[in-house]
């Protein structure tokens, strides 16, 4: 391939049309709470991996109902049911995380 | 597409253009990219249609890539302009006609923020008198130099050779128009057919036998950029936005792209090569790429002009798929020929997109 | 002595103050510029947050009100003050002195038309939220297709919106795309259907619940980022563009239908009435009232009273209040000019 020193850049733009949501569906038949997240932040707020290894709660139930592989950011979650104590929608914070993590078994 | 709901926004957005007498301005760097696009357009409107147009030597840049480069304030952008403004006066004209969409954008950009802020157009002029003793009035007409085709559109349509349907098939052509982003999305209001639904291209493609395209990234910028191609490092972004074209427009296999801009036909053409060089895609038929004329180029073509003598071998993209299309009549063995039938060397051939 | 009420608009509002003032004793001339009472929500199928039926409650209230004097298909045509109250000739030729005056003018639904880049009336599938209020209630819409896999509903246009010269959020579109989506979810249980907001403003009773509901139960996806162009694919789907913000990432998504949550803008009937009148309409282009806060449904000028949308987007409950609230006030001031 010819180099011209510069290339194609790889786009960030998510297309919705084609995403596989199965294991967001899958999660959502165990825990249906996990729909109602609005976003807050309060979770990764006050988690304490977040600020050191990037985990999220919120991160992760988006990245699933965009199709993303939550896996590398949930190995940095302790359950320490902070995220449990602090969602203002009352999703049960632990038992998602239990379960995604149950999918991939 | 509900062709009435785009008739409808086609009929709110009209624009006045004055039938003749226009002061015209070329572009920095049209004549080096495709060198008969201008000289068509003055030979099209002073000897074709016999209007009155008229062009000064004193003429420079209006400063528009390098504003747009952010490499110079606005008010020597400005105070450049006005000296366009001024030459335009003393020439005795007040229809103003930029043949580039930067150009048209940076002159309609000035004329509304003077309108707006008063005191800075007074400042401008002062700067103006300062440096060259110059005084202007301002045009009272401006439309682009394809404002201008697209209103004769149906002119030369009566004078037509060729038209944009397959001579084989019977069909119209498939085509794809493409707006520069400084035409109408700044200022919609300006542009004919605002900057949504655009009519300025469309109505010319329609007006020649063709079929306009109507694709999702179809209001998407075509790359070029200014600084997304200047500064290298960021040129990939150029490339990128190109790439994201081609690939919205492949599924309706365009037999033609039009453009009203200096850089989107650059950038549409040559950056073909570049895709197909990097990813082996082409987007035309059987390893060809899609050609990219100009609004003028086209109508030469339309008017039955040799497609050599109108430049159309500098294109980077083969447009012999077209031609043929089209029906025109072209020597292969005359390509590489100057005016003067001198031989300009025909270039090295690429072996990723078809060329000849 | 007997003392005239005019009022002028029979949506919600006109019909319950009609009804509020007969109950107090006196028999208000009801005026509606169009051939039918109820206005905008006579049009609609189901009312938030409890899906009650809209046009029974317009009937319902027709019925309670049939002994005003009611003019359809009747505009007003001219106001002039006289030393207590006013003249008003109305299209018909009718000539009316009225002691008191209530203008419940309503609103105008945005013409989503001018959103260009939404291509309502340009992309077949588009359609706003009162094309799909009235196909719930029966009307056929070509522009809907038969088993759409994937909806959308775009939040705020035409409000909010400084280009579309409508600064003022429209109160209701929020609450009425959760409903209009829970809807569509019952009629295409398998469809998905996703809502773009900016913001989604739940301030009213149940509204919430009704928000949660719509997720949880209808697997109704939201997302934050508003939709900044829609555009056509070769198999004639929309494409919509819009920022998912809270990946931070742009989004684009293929749709067999979008619907666009027209706001509520005011209606230029006003214009002509306040010009008649003297009455002020208020930065946002709806009728000023004496004050926001206390005086909502006074005018400031004697005999003269407001209630509903005229002085800005209001929900149902809101404007039904409102009509009371001001059917009241006019009876005080009708017993003191007694």
């Amino acid at each position: 391939m010819m180099d011209f020193g510069f290339k194609l850049s790889k786009s960030s733009t998510i297309d919705l049309t084609d995403v596989k949501t199965d294991r967001f569906e899958q999660l959502c038949k165990q825990e249906p709470g996990a729909r109602v997240c609005i976003g807050c932040g309060s979770c990764s707020a006050s988690c304490p991996a977040a600020s050191l290894s990037g985990m999220s709660m919120r991160k992760v139930l988006l990245a699933m109902q965009r199709g993303q592989d939550v896996r590398p950011m949930l190995r940095n979650c302790m359950l320490c049911g902070k995220c449990t104590m602090v969602c203002p929608r009352g999703l049960n914070t632990r038992n998602i995380i239990l379960n995604i993590c149950r999918q991939y078994d | 597409m509900i062709l009435e709901g785009r008739q409808k926004i086609w009929s709110d957005y009209q624009k006045d253009i004055p039938d003749d007498h226009w002061y015209y301005v070329r572009s920095c760097i049209r004549q080096n990219f495709f060198p008969a696009s201008e000289r068509m357009f003055t030979h099209i409107v002073k000897d074709v249609l016999g209007k009155d147009l008229y062009e000064t030597p004193h003429h420079t840049t209006c400063g528009g890539i390098a504003y747009h480069c952010d490499t110079i304030p606005q008010e020597t952008a400005m105070t450049i302009v006005a000296r366009q403004f001024a030459l335009m006066t003393e020439a005795g004209y007040e229809n103003y006609c930029p043949s580039c969409i930067t150009s048209f954008g940076n002159y309609i950009e000035i004329l509304e923020t003077w309108q707006e802020f008063p005191e800075l157009e007074a400042k401008i002029r002062e700067n103006l008198w300062k440096a060259c003793r110059r005084e202007f009035n301002k045009p009272k007409y401006l439309a682009h130099s394809s404002d201008l085709i697209y209103h004769w559109r149906g002119e030369i349509a009566k004078r037509a050779k060729k038209l944009l349907v397959n001579v084989e098939t019977g069909e119209p052509l498939r085509v794809v128009e493409h707006i520069g982003c400084h035409y109408a999305k700044m200022f919609p209001s300006k542009g004919v057919g605002g900057a949504e639904y655009p009519c300025v291209l469309a109505g010319m493609i329609e007006s020649w036998g063709g079929q306009v395209i109507d694709y999702p990234e179809r209001r998407h910028c075509c790359g070029y950029g200014f600084r997304q191609y200047h500064v290298k490092a960021n040129r990939g972004y150029s490339l990128s936005n190109t790439h994201k074209k081609f690939e919205s427009m492949e599924p309706y296999h365009p037999d033609l792209i039009i453009t009203n801009c200096p850089g989107c036909p650059y950038f549409l053409d040559r950056w073909q090569y570049v895709i197909a060089c990097q990813t082996g895609k082409t987007y035309g038929e059987n390893g060809h790429g899609i050609p990219v004329l100009t609004y003028e180029e086209l109508a030469g073509l339309v008017l039955g002009y040799d497609p050599w003598d109108l430049g159309l071998q500098l294109h980077q993209v083969a447009v012999e798929p077209l031609l043929q299309k089209m029906g025109v009549e072209f020597d292969p063995a005359a390509k590489y020929l100057g005016l003067d039938k001198e031989d300009l060397i025909k270039p090295e051939l690429p072996s990723s997109i078809k060329c000849y | 002595m007997n003392h005239n009420i005019v009022i002028i608009g029979g949506g919600i509002a006109g019909m319950e103050a009609a009804k509020a003032l007969l109950a107090l004793g006196h028999t208000p001339i009801l005026i509606e510029s169009k051939p039918y009472l109820g206005g905008h929500v006579a049009k609609w199928h189901k009312l938030f947050p409890d899906m009650s039926s809209a046009t029974e409650l317009v009937e319902k209230l027709r019925k309670d009100i049939t002994a005003a004097n009611i003019f359809l298909s009747t505009d007003v045509i001219s106001m002039n003050r006289l030393a207590s109250g006013w003249t008003l000739k109305l299209s018909n030729g009718i000539v009316i002195n009225a002691s008191a005056i209530l203008v419940s003018t309503g609103f105008k639904l945005f013409e989503a038309s001018k959103k260009e880049e939404y291509g309502y009336g340009v992309y077949e599938n588009v359609i706003t939220n009162s094309d799909l209020e009235a196909w719930f209630n029966g009307e056929s819409d070509w522009r809907i297709p038969q088993n759409p896999k994937t909806i959308g509903f775009v939040h705020c246009v035409g409000s909010r919106d400084l280009k579309a010269c409508n600064g003022q959020c429209s109160k209701v579109c929020c609450a009425t795309a959760i409903k209009q989506a829970i809807e569509i979810k019952e009629r295409f249980p398998f469809a998905k259907v996703y809502c773009f907001y900016m913001d989604l403003r739940l301030f009213g009773k149940k509204y919430e619940d009704f928000y949660v509901n719509a997720q949880r139960d209808y697997g109704v996806q939201f997302i934050r980022g508003r939709v900044s162009e829609v555009g056509e694919t070769i198999d004639h789907r929309l494409q919509v563009k819009a920022e998912d913000t809270l990946s931070g990432k742009p989004l684009k998504l293929q749709l067999d239908m979008l619907v666009l949550m027209a706001g509520i803008v005011n209606n230029p009937s006003i214009r002509s009435i306040s010009a008649m009148s003297g009455l002020e309409t208020d930065s946002d282009g709806f009728l000023r009232s004496s004050d926001n806060e206390y005086g909502v449904v006074e005018s400031g000028q004697p005999g003269i009273y407001f209630a509903g949308a005229c002085t800005g987007p209001k929900t149902v409950p809101e404007t039904v209040a409102e009509a009371r609230s001001a059917a009241l006030q006019i009876h005080s001031y009708i017993k003191k000019l007694a």
